[in-house]
């Protein structure tokens, strides 16, 4: 039987140690008893062997976290997974084998451990006279948690020496992290905030919803007698049901005189007479209603340019990136439409742009949305503004781009492509230029693409000698 | 009016603050103290308490004041309320920040306030208090600040610069609720603060021309949440609201708040008992649309009612009204197919992934991988367990439903 002493801290690293020089002569793990250190009659480990040790990153980061379990077995396990892996590559990455999964339970243990000492080892100020602050803690942790511990107090706390002891030894802090052996319980003193922080935990909690099986799951009891704040857990729950029948027994309450005054003030009715220009418009279309586009829409996207424009250019409906900006044209689109209307000599400032629709409408799709086509009655309702627009804008000519338009225009839903390039009357009466909608454009294929962009263009340049005569 | 100690402040303004749901942090970029000032965060969030409610504390929740001149009938803080009203100065949420961090208590600051005066002057002064933290302080830990939905841009745009997470509470999953019990509020307005900082974050995620890359916005993202039962909004109606949010806005989370009757309530809501196990399925199905694949739609449509099954979890109900998609066979069913076996969770659908590359999964593996079986069992088959007539049962749900209870005699 060979024996393997380890040492207080830096455990791991000397099991490591050992581990690989028993491992090079693939000494069997029965033969060998790790950590105890009272066996009389042990045999020296052997100098290293011939054989070649591999471990994967994978099985390292394992045995690194399994080493901090209480489990005296743990280095008996740790090293015949150790020995496994010579032949047998494979059997940590199967979960289904139940070394990998008893390893991977303990560490799993160890990581909670770990998580939790992170969030429950409550500092103490502790007087001091240098110029750092001085803090003082102890913890009672469930593994040998101490060292893998302790880093990150030291990344969180660099500003500040302190101390945390346990029952495994103390880590102390300076600058530089170093370990103790244990020592008795220190005697910290009284601190203030601990008190400020018992009134913020008996504040924040909310009597009329108790859920104490979710609290102790993840705050457990064997935790709780070095937290400043549990103490109050009993008094707080034997409170709460007469907290909660006070709160009802009370019910409504009357309103205090300046509360109306204050509403009066800063709740103004909204004007609902008939606009005379587009900006009034534009804040009465902002709290539009009409149809149901509006619930999961974000905003009323209005259109913009020159309001005595001559032209008036009508979309479908504002797109993604149109509803989040809350301006007409600024997606992919309308990116298209703009390069276009600069071949055709046409001054976006001198148009008036706008949609026949003013909601985006959208089926949500995991992160995405996708656009959907308004239907008759959306694109009905949402003409009473497409009116308005047009009486105030009065343009000389309209240009409607795509069926949706086409229709909000002019009444008529037949099939666009006979009918594209064709100058045709607005429901009002006045001419309106009838073409392809540029998202058109960008979905069809290269080459059919290419044609359609050539008509769209031929369309806008159309428009633009019809404005110039 | 005497002047208050820090403690009664802290004790009203945390009252005043103890509604709102949401309390995580993380997901924020790695930071610690090694080179400066206090503090650290980055990965998994660490709550430093729980209450008996059973919701943690991990940062220090509080209101910058809880006066406010808006009149939203649910909220404690409302205008009409005879609530005792406290305001801290800035320092003071500073001091009790940094205090409460260095004793290991909380991971950061997450500071809301009723508006006082206007939103903007609100908005201005949250933001100096995480200037304060930042940039005085050299504070790395996290800090969460709720946006006023009506704050300029500029004010947004600056607390992006200093806060790990920007949120804007949308408070009701329809407009119509909003309009009705919120009066000064505008959901359109909401949805455009969410939009903003969408944009915002997007845009600090693109280099310059030069090259160089913009200061991150709000790295940990935005979040919401909504009040549940206040109102008559089904389920159905909550999820597609939270769909629509998801996608539109690019939420890290809709936190879902059941109702609670608050002191000196309004008359315009019922003094109820907050439905909690409707929150709870409610996040269940929350999860099952962002790590599951699973559409808002198909959720919301598995009861008629519109309102999730109290008694079993959404998942199981979904499998329990599209039987026949059951079983499946653990061996070959793709990763979508395997996140949809009740009992299966995340977690061990990739263990089973990674377990059936060695060798075919047995009953044990899969009791061994943390697949709860017991639900697991009516809906797969391996090559020691065939289910036979339990996947098509008429009882089946009555196995994981609980016992019903008798009513109580008068």
């Amino acid at each position: 039987m060979i024996g393997v002493d380890l040492p207080h801290f830096g455990r791991f690293e000397a099991w490591r140690d050992t581990a690989r020089q028993l491992a090079s002569s693939r000494v069997a793990p029965d033969q060998v008893i790790w950590g105890d250190t009272g066996l009389f009659g042990a045999d020296p480990v052997p100098p290293p062997g011939l054989h070649p040790v591999v471990a994967t990153r994978d099985f390292l980061n394992l045995a690194g976290t399994v080493a901090s379990h209480s489990d005296p077995e743990r280095w008996a396990l740790l090293y015949a997974a150790l020995i496994r892996l010579q032949d047998d590559r494979g059997f940590i990455a199967n979960p289904a084998d139940p070394l990998t999964d008893r390893l991977g339970r303990m560490a799993k243990s160890v990581r909670r451990d770990i998580h939790k000492m992170h969030a429950f080892v409550r500092f103490n100020e502790m007087p001091g006279d240098g110029p750092r602050r001085r803090f003082g803690a102890w913890f009672e942790p469930e593994h040998p948690i101490l060292e893998a511990a302790s880093p990150f107090f030291a990344k969180r706390f660099a500003d500040m020496d302190w101390l945390i002891a346990t029952p495994e030894g103390t880590a102390r802090f300076d600058g530089s992290l170093r370990f103790e052996p244990p020592a008795p319980r220190p005697n910290l003193p009284p601190d203030a905030s601990h008190e400020l922080w018992q009134t913020y935990f008996a504040n924040i909690f909310n009597p009329a919803r108790i859920k104490t099986n979710a609290m102790r799951s993840e705050m457990p009891v064997k935790y709780w007698k070095n937290l400043p704040e549990t103490g109050l857990i009993a008094q707080m729950l034997a409170d709460a049901p007469r907290r909660v029948q006070a709160m009802r027994d009370a019910g409504a309450s009357t309103a205090p005189g300046f509360a109306a005054k204050v509403t009066a003030r800063i709740r103004q009715a909204p004007d609902e007479a008939p606009p005379q220009d587009l900006d009034t418009a534009a804040g009465q279309a902002s709290r539009c209603t009409r149809c149901d586009l509006c619930h999961a829409a974000t905003q009323t996207v209005w259109g913009k340019g020159d309001p005595a424009a001559p032209l008036m250019i009508v979309g479908e409906a504002p797109g993604d990136q149109e509803d989040l900006q809350g301006r007409p044209f600024v997606g992919p689109a309308g990116q298209l439409l703009h390069r276009v209307m600069d071949q055709a000599g046409l001054d976006p400032a001198r148009v008036w742009m706008t949609n026949a629709v003013k909601h985006f409408k959208f089926t949500p799709r995991g992160k995405r949305r996708i656009h959907q086509t308004p239907n008759a009655t959306e694109v009905k309702q949402c003409r009473w503004w497409l009116d308005l627009e047009r009486r105030l804008v009065q343009p000389k000519l309209t240009l409607a781009m795509g069926a949706t338009a086409a229709f909000a225009l002019t009444g008529d839903n037949r099939p666009l492509t006979p009918r594209r390039g064709m100058v045709e009357t607005t429901l009002d009466g006045g001419p309106v230029l009838l073409t392809w909608h540029p998202s058109l454009i960008l979905r069809l294929d290269p080459t059919r693409a290419e044609e359609a962009r050539h008509q769209f263009a031929a369309d806008l340049t159309q428009a633009a000698k019809m404005m110039a005569a | 009016m005497a002047q208050r100690t820090l403690q009664q402040k802290l004790a009203i303004l945390s009252d005043a603050a103890k509604y709102d749901a949401s309390c995580a942090s993380s997901g924020t970029t790695r930071r610690d103290s090694r080179d400066g000032g206090l503090g650290s965060s980055g990965g998994m969030g660490i709550c430093h308490a729980y209450t008996p409610d059973g919701r943690c504390i991990s940062l220090l929740k509080i209101l910058m004041t809880n006066f406010c001149i808006y009149d939203c009938a649910y909220c404690i803080n409302r205008v009409s309320s005879n609530v005792e009203r406290a305001r801290f100065t800035p320092e003071e949420v500073v001091t009790l920040t940094l205090e409460f961090y260095r004793r290991n208590m909380i991971e950061g600051l997450f500071l809301s306030s009723g508006i006082i005066r206007s939103p903007d002057e609100t908005m201005s002064q949250m933001v100096r208090i995480a200037r304060t933290l930042r940039v005085e302080h050299g504070f790395k830990g996290y800090i969460h600040l709720k946006t006023i939905p009506d704050a300029s841009p500029a004010l947004v745009a600056e607390a992006g610069l200093y806060a790990d997470r920007l949120s804007v509470n949308i408070e009701l999953p329809q407009d119509a609720s909003i309009r009705e019990l919120a009066p000064e509020k505008r959901p359109e307005t909401i949805r455009a603060a969410m939009a903003d900082v969408r944009l915002s974050r997007e845009a600090a995620k693109e280099k310059t021309h030069t090259g160089k890359r913009p200061p991150r916005f709000a790295p940990a993202g935005q979040s919401t949440q909504m009040i549940v039962g206040a109102d008559a909004a089904t389920d159905r109606d909550i999820l597609a609201t939270s769909a629509n949010l998801y996608s539109g806005y690019d939420l890290k989370r809709v936190y879902y708040s059941a109702f609670s009757p608050i002191p000196d309530a309004s008359a315009a809501l019922p003094l109820i008992k907050p439905p909690l196990m409707r929150e709870h399925r409610l996040y269940q199905a929350d999860w099952l649309m962002r790590f599951y694949g699973f559409d808002a739609e198909e959720i919301g449509a598995a009861h008629p009612s519109g309102f999730l099954d109290l008694a079993i979890d959404p998942k199981l109900a979904w499998a329990l009204s599209n039987r026949a998609q059951f079983p499946v066979d653990v061996a070959t069913a793709t990763k979508e197919m395997l996140l949809r076996v009740p009992g299966f969770g995340t977690k061990t659908v990739t263990r089973i992934l990674a377990a059936r590359r060695n060798g075919p999964v047995r009953y044990g593996d899969l009791l061994r991988m943390g697949a709860i079986m017991s639900k697991a069992r009516a809906f797969v088959t391996l090559p020691d367990w065939h289910p036979g007539a339990l996947t098509d049962s008429d009882r089946l749900r009555a196995r994981f439903a609980p016992k019903a209870e008798q009513l109580q005699l008068l």
